[in-house]
């Protein structure tokens, strides 16, 4: 690992915490969440459905519902124009002003829907110029030059014919290709995608991942994923970050979160998915379901399906503790006092065999 | 239950076509021409990308829609062809189907006991409302559910408890065979885990047999003993999942088996997934031929492809 301190931070997500005003009560969607985001690396989020891993990511591109109230935090992003360099708290902004000035020009998103993010009435041409005009002030003629090679160099086999075409007239990752190309369309400096390949059949889903990391190399882009898939993870990521109930429970490189995890949600989650060399006779499965997230959580939200929890589990959120420079764990199970639990043995042959076989490629590991 | 009786093919599915007439001149080959023979307490994985035809021949097999062609046997018995009361009876008993959306496959307004109960309902496999009842409550603990529960509606429950009610649903019945068409795709990574558990118990309890069809080939993998590769209709490669994913010989296969994220974070950002494109190979289902290199190894192929995949 080279050293932290020299990478440029681009984003530093700061104690956010929001929710949401419903019929029934206020839903805490996020609950202090803390990250950074260095210039052209890549940052992973990983959850379940619910655990507030979009709604993060939105109150960086300034999408707000009108329900949703911000408890606390800044999101300080961190930019060069004119040579000169600025912070701002993107929180401060009205959702007016952040659509003028940084959507699309300096954070644009790749949505996971293809179909429902293009919108059905207008020429792909036309989709992808509108963002150039309006940020870069090119003229039309410029941008759909420009809108033609974007094309182009997302692989599309022919960039002047699908200009003038409609979204229903692509497949599935044509789409999903436009929508990437729209999004470097004005030269980004954060990317942000939400479950970009789920939609997606396998075949596509690696080769949109491939474009993506080939688009952030040549761009020089820092990039934000929201997945629930590890193996899409692993792929592409510098750090992961692991969040449960509107907290980031887990956060470190890919290597860390990958091979060292500490938190028992970590633990299942690698665990719930198999790979290609499970061989167990049951999956891992966490218990239960995720707490519902408008009561008020006592302790650590993830304590009731945890097979480790202890008793101050219940009574007293966990801080975060500091494993190395940058991995971090909130679970009372790092504390100095804590009984030393290990994780379970599947997983821990799993790791020997996925170190192993990195190690001697080709090796014969067979265990 | 002897060693004989447990080989004897479950399902037999004999030159399968289902074609779709869109209008006087275009005609939709979905599945075109499939053979496949699936054992009693086994598990068989069908995989293949979007529009490939796996979700139609599991469709086709269970009657949902009406197929083109071709013999369908059901424990030795036909459930092909013109469906006579009878023959309908036997086939909706013997095989229940688990849908990949478990909202919109539970209808909103009934009660989850009448939801799983319909079957029976249909049947009239109960005496009195009591046995019903009994019936329900029984099945609904079998898959990690509990009887209070059964008087809610499925939006009061989660993507995988609903998923549990849709199997509770075609387990009710005491099926031979379940088609489970990416059941689990639509829930959450950990929650999946816990339907796979329950489908792997009831297996082994029952010893029921599984279509498992499917796009996520780690999980196919895990989950099925014999493993039929599909595009474009046509099985391109069938066999046991060892076969499938240690020696693929067709090159559709192996773009489908790289194309799997591998969780490991040391190995996979290196790695590129390969490409099929059936017209630059030069590939004609229709002209291939089914050679089997053992006895359940199939690769839909001409000899002069065979040997150029091989090589």
């Amino acid at each position: 690992m080279e050293d932290l301190k020299e990478k440029e931070v681009v984003l530093d997500v700061k104690n956010v915490s929001i929710s949401f005003k419903t019929n029934v009560g206020m839903l805490n969607a996020i609950r202090g969440v803390n990250f950074t985001l260095h210039k052209g690396e890549t940052v992973a989020i990983v959850g379940e459905s619910g655990s507030g891993k979009s709604v993060t990511v939105k109150a960086v591109m300034g999408i707000k519902s009108s329900n949703e109230k911000i408890n606390s935090g800044e999101i300080l992003y961190t930019y060069e124009e004119n040579g000169e360099k600025t912070t701002v708290d993107l929180l401060s902004f009205s959702r007016k002003d952040i659509q003028e000035k940084y959507n699309g020009k300096h954070i644009a998103m790749v949505f996971q829907d293809p179909m429902t993010a293009l919108n059905p009435l207008l020429t792909i041409g036309y989709q992808l110029t509108e963002g150039m005009m309006k940020h870069l002030k090119m003229d039309k003629k410029a941008a759909w030059a420009r809108g033609e090679e974007l094309l182009a160099e997302v692989g599309i086999p022919n960039p002047q014919l699908t200009m003038k075409s409609y979204p229903h007239q692509l497949s599935g990752g044509m789409r999903q290709r436009v929508v990437i190309a729209i999004a470097i369309s004005c030269n980004p400096d954060i990317l942000i995608c939400d479950e970009p390949t789920t939609a997606l059949d396998v075949t596509i889903q690696a080769k949109i991942l491939e474009l993506i990391q080939d688009m952030q190399k040549k761009r020089n882009i820092s990039v934000i994923y929201i997945t629930h898939d590890l193996g899409v993870v692993a792929k592409v990521a510098d750090y992961v970050a692991v969040m449960y109930a509107g907290k980031i429970v887990e956060r470190g490189t890919a290597y860390e979160v990958y091979f060292e995890p500490r938190h028992p949600y970590t633990w299942g989650l690698l665990l719930a998915m198999p790979d290609l060399n499970t061989t167990e006779e049951r999956l891992y499965a966490i218990p239960g379901t995720p707490p519902n997230l408008l009561k008020k959580i006592v302790g650590d939200a993830f304590a009731p399906r945890n097979a480790f929890a202890l008793n101050i589990d219940f009574e007293e959120e966990p801080p975060v503790f500091q494993v190395s420079e940058s991995h971090e764990v909130s679970s009372w199970l790092e504390h100095p006092n804590a009984p030393r639990v290990e994780m379970p043995d599947a997983l821990k042959r799993r790791i020997a065999r996925m170190t192993g076989a990195a190690n001697q490629k080709g090796g014969a590991a067979n265990e | 239950m002897s060693e004989k009786e447990r080989n004897l093919p479950l399902l037999e599915v004999r030159g399968l076509k289902q074609y779709f007439e869109i209008d006087g001149k275009h005609t939709v080959k979905a599945v075109d021409d499939v053979s496949f023979t699936v054992e009693k307490g086994t598990t068989f994985g069908l995989v293949g990308e979007s529009g490939s035809g796996k979700s139609t021949i599991g469709r086709s097999i269970i009657r949902l829609y009406n197929p083109t062609a071709g013999e369908i046997f059901l424990d030795g018995k036909e459930v092909s062809g013109r469906m006579t009361a009878d023959k309908k009876r036997y086939l909706t008993t013997k095989m229940q189907m688990i849908f990949q959306d478990p909202m919109t496959s539970l209808n909103p307004r009934k009660k989850v006991i009448d939801i799983v109960a319909e079957g029976l309902d249909a049947n009239h496999l109960y005496k009195t409302k009591k046995e019903r009842e009994e019936m329900v409550y029984d099945m609904l603990e079998r898959v990690g559910l509990n009887h209070e529960q059964a008087n809610r509606y499925p939006h009061m429950f989660s993507g995988g408890q609903r998923q549990r009610i849709g199997i509770a649903r075609a387990m009710i019945m005491k099926p031979e065979l379940i088609i489970a068409d990416e059941c689990i795709s639509a829930l959450d990574v950990s929650i999946q885990a816990q339907v796979v558990n329950i489908m792997k118990d009831l297996q082994k309890e029952e010893g029921l047999t599984y279509v498992f069809i499917a796009h996520d080939l780690a999980m196919v993998k895990y989950i099925s003993d014999y493993i039929g590769v599909i595009h474009l209709g046509h099985f391109v490669e069938m066999g046991k999942k060892e076969e499938i994913f240690n020696h693929p010989v067709h090159p559709y296969t192996r773009s489908l088996l790289s194309a799997i994220p591998d969780p490991n974070p040391l190995t996979e950002p290196t790695r590129k997934s390969a490409t099929y494109d059936k017209n630059a190979e030069g590939v004609d289902y229709t002209k291939g031929k089914k050679n089997f290199l053992t006895e359940t190894h199939m690769v839909l192929a001409t000899e002069e492809e065979l040997a150029r995949w091989n090589a």
